[in-house]
C-alpha cells in the first residue's frame, strides 16, 4: 500500500541530485573567466597546465565542495533541531552557536592571535566559541539527566544576546582594521584557502548525514512528541542529547569555516518539508542535498554579481531564500502545514 | 501469578508522592476500569506503569518479568498507551498507524516490510479507519482521532493496552462506539485493557473490574457492583447519588440527583 511512496521519494531524490549537479556546473562555468559548460569536462580531463584547469580545480572546485558541505550541514542541523524542538522556527543559530563562534573569532582578532599564530586560528577560535556556547546551553538546560527542550531554546537565545553584546563591546573598543576583519568574518564567505579545512568540512558533513540516519526512527517518532515517542520504544533522553550534539557539531563546523551564513538552516528544511512531507527518512537527505546546491548557487552569484568584488554570501541567501520562501509559502503553503 | 502485578508502588513528580501504596493484580484478558475524582492520581498511576514516571518504591511485573528489566522497545511491544491529548501533527493516518511498528524495527531497518504493512492494514480494517488513511490527523474529528490512536496502539500488538479517558469530549454515540470496539478487542483478541474513565455508568457497564482511586491511593477495587456503591461514591466524590442495577445488563447504574430535589426530599421527611 505505501510502496508508491517510496517510488515518489526516489523521484524527488533524483530531482534534488539534478539540482545539485546543475548548481555545481553553473558554479564551475561562471567567474572572472567564463568557461562554457561543454568544455568543462575536456579541460578537467586533458587540460592540465592550462589556466582554465587551474581555475577549475584549484579555485572553483574546492569552493564548491566547501559550499556543498556547509550548505548541507547547515540544512541538516536545521532539520534535526526543528525535529527535536518540534518548532519550525528553530534554526542552527537560534541556540546561540553562531553568536558564540563570532565572539570567539572577534576575540582572536582583537587579541592579535591571527598575526602570531596564523590564519587557521580564526576557524579554531570560532569552533571553540561555538563549542563553549553549546556546552553552556546544554549544561544549563539539563536537569536530572533530562533536557528541558523549551528552556533550552530560551537559554540559547539569551546566550546569543550576551555573546553579541560582548562582541559589540569588542568591536566598539578595537582598532578600525580589527573591526573590518571582524565584520568581514561575521558576514560569512566560502573563500577558504586552506585545503585541509575544506577536507575536514566535507568529512564532517557527510559523517553527520550518515550518523543522523541512525536516529531516523527517533526523529520520526518525535513528530508525535517526546512522551509518545517514548511509548513507541524510543529512548528519548539519550537520543535527543545525541541529536543535539550532532547538530551542534555540524553548526560549529560551518560557522568556523565559513562564518555566519544565515537563513539556510531555516529555509531549506521548511521548503523541503513543503515539497516532500515531514517524514525524516526523505527529509534529511533532501535537505542536505538542496542546502548544498542552494549555497553553491548563491555563492556563485555572490562572487560574480559585482565582480571583481565579492558580495557577502549572506546577502544572497537572505534575499533569494527569503523572497522565494515567502512566495512558496503563500502559494503552496495553503495545502500543507509547516510541521 | 497474575499477568500484571503491581506491588506497593508509589510514584509522582519531584518530591511529592502523588500515588502511593498501590497494589494491583490483573489477570490476562481482563478489562479493568480506573475511576476516581480529578486529581486522584489515575493518570499518574498510568505514567508509573508506562514508565513515564520513575517509581519511588515498589515493583511492577508484566507476565512475570519486572518491567524495569524491559528494554524501551520491548516495553513498547508489550504495552501500548493511548493518552488523552492526541496531538495532530502534519502526518497522514496511514503513516501515523505505521508508527506503531517502530518498536519492531531494528536501528537499521529503513523501510516498513511486508509484515508491517499487513498488520497495519489488518487493524485499520478492524477499527474501520481504512477510508481515512490519506487524511492528515489535523483533518480528523475528535472521535476519528481517538479511533486512529487506538489503531496505532493495536499495531504495536501489545499484551496490555492502557487507555486514558478514551471517551472524553465525545458524544454518546461515539462513546459507545469506542467502548464497544475496546470490548471487542478484549473479547476477541484477548487483549488486557486498563482504562481510565470518568463516566461511572460506562465504567460499570463495560469493565469487568474497577479500581476506585482517591487522593493518590486505592479506595476500593473489585467487581463493579462492589465498587460502585452509594457509600463509596459519596465518600470519594462528596456527592449524593442514587444507585440501582441497570434493568437490562444488571450492571450498577448511577443516578445523580439535583440539590433542589434533595432539599424537597429532606423537607418531606
Amino acid at each position: 500500500m505505501s510502496y508508491s511512496r517510496y517510488i515518489k521519494w526516489g523521484l524527488w531524490l533524483t530531482l534534488f541530485i539534478l539540482v545539485v549537479i546543475a548548481a555545481v556546473l553553473y558554479s564551475l562555468s561562471r567567474g572572472e573567466i567564463d568557461i562554457p559548460l561543454s568544455k568543462i569536462a575536456g579541460i578537467l580531463i586533458e587540460g592540465k597546465g592550462s589556466i582554465e584547469y587551474t581555475v577549475l580545480s584549484e579555485i572553483r572546485l574546492p569552493r564548491i565542495i566547501l559550499g556543498l558541505s556547509v550548505g548541507g550541514a547547515l540544512s541538516l542541523a536545521g532539520v534535526i533541531l526543528q525535529g527535536i524542538y518540534r518548532n519550525p522556527l528553530v534554526e542552527p543559530y537560534t541556540l546561540g552557536i553562531s553568536g558564540g563562534a563570532a565572539l570567539g573569532v572577534a576575540f582572536a582578532i582583537v587579541a592579535g592571535l591571527s598575526y602570531t599564530i596564523g590564519s587557521v586560528i580564526l576557524p579554531a577560535a570560532g569552533f571553540i566559541g561555538a563549542l563553549a556556547t553549546v556546552v553552556s546551553v546544554y549544561m544549563l538546560s539539563v536537569r536530572k539527566g533530562k533536557i528541558h527542550t523549551q528552556n533550552m531554546l530560551l537559554i540559547g537565545v539569551m546566550i546569543s544576546f550576551i555573546a553579541s553584546s560582548a562582541m559589540m563591546f569588542l568591536m566598539a573598543t578595537t582598532t578600525n582594521e580589527n573591526l573590518h576583519n571582524i565584520v568581514f568574518w561575521v558576514m560569512g564567505s566560502l573563500d577558504e584557502a586552506n585545503e585541509n579545512l575544506i577536507r575536514i568540512a566535507a568529512i564532517i558533513s557527510v559523517c553527520g548525514l550518515l550518523v543522523s540516519y541512525l536516529f531516523i526512527h527517533t526523529l520520526n517518532a518525535l513528530r508525535l512528541g517526546e512522551e509518545k515517542a517514548r511509548h513507541l520504544g524510543i529512548n528519548t533522553d539519550i537520543s535527543i542529547k545525541l541529536l543535539f550534539i550532532i547538530a551542534s557539531m555540524l553548526t560549529g563546523m560551518c560557522v568556523s569555516v565559513a562564518g555566519v551564513i544565515g537563513f539556510v538552516g531555516l529555509i531549506i528544511p521548511q521548503f523541503i518539508r513543503i515539497i516532500v512531507g515531514s517524514d525524516f527518512r526523505i527529509l534529511l537527505i533532501s535537505s542536505f542535498l538542496t542546502g548544498g546546491g542552494f549555497i553553491v548557487f548563491c555563492d556563485t552569484l555572490a562572487r560574480t554579481l559585482i565582480a571583481p568584488n565579492e558580495l557577502p554570501i549572506g546577502v544572497i541567501t537572505g534575499v533569494i531564500g527569503g523572497i522565494s520562501f515567502i512566495f512558496i509559502l503563500i502559494n503552496l503553503g495553503k495545502r500543507s502545514k509547516l510541521i | 501469578m497474575k499477568f500484571l502485578e503491581i506491588e506497593n508502588m508509589s510514584c509522582g513528580y519531584e518530591k511529592k508522592f502523588l500515588v502511593s501504596d498501590i497494589d494491583i493484580s490483573i489477570s490476562k484478558g481482563s478489562f479493568v476500569g480506573i475511576i476516581g475524582p480529578n486529581g486522584s492520581g489515575k493518570t499518574t498511576l498510568f505514567k508509573g506503569i508506562s514508565g513515564d514516571l520513575k517509581l519511588k518504591s515498589g515493583k511492577i511485573s508484566l507476565g512475570n518479568k519486572n518491567l524495569k528489566l524491559f528494554s524501551h522497545k520491548e516495553r513498547a511491544r508489550n504495552l501500548a498507551v493511548v493518552t488523552q491529548d492526541i496531538e495532530s501533527p502534519d502526518i497522514t493516518v496511514e503513516d501515523y498507524v505505521l508508527m506503531g511498528r517502530l518498536p519492531y524495527h531494528t536501528g537499521f531497518q529503513f523501510f516498513e516490510n511486508e509484515e508491517d504493512l499487513e498488520i497495519a492494514e489488518k487493524y485499520m480494517k478492524l477499527t474501520a479507519v481504512t477510508n481515512m488513511r490519506d487524511k492528515f490527523l489535523s483533518q480528523l474529528s475528535g472521535g476519528e482521532r481517538q479511533m486512529v490512536a487506538i489503531t496505532k496502539a493495536l499495531v504495536q500488538e501489545p499484551e496490555l493496552l492502557l487507555l486514558d479517558e478514551p471517551t472524553s469530549h465525545l458524544d454518546i454515540a461515539l462513546q459507545i462506539q469506542i467502548l464497544n470496539l475496546v470490548q471487542q478487542l478484549n473479547d476477541e483478541l484477548g487483549l488486557t485493557v486498563m482504562m481510565i474513565i470518568h463516566d461511572l455508568n460506562l465504567a460499570g457497564e463495560y469493565c469487568d473490574e474497577l479500581i476506585l482511586m482517591n487522593k493518590g491511593k486505592i479506595k476500593e477495587k473489585g467487581l463493579p457492583e462492589y465498587v460502585l456503591t452509594y457509600s463509596n461514591i459519596e465518600e470519594v466524590y462528596g456527592t449524593v447519588v442514587f444507585t440501582q442495577p441497570n434493568p437490562l445488563s444488571g450492571r450498577p447504574a448511577i443516578f445523580l440527583v439535583s440539590k433542589r430535589i434533595l432539599n424537597s426530599i429532606s423537607k418531606e421527611r
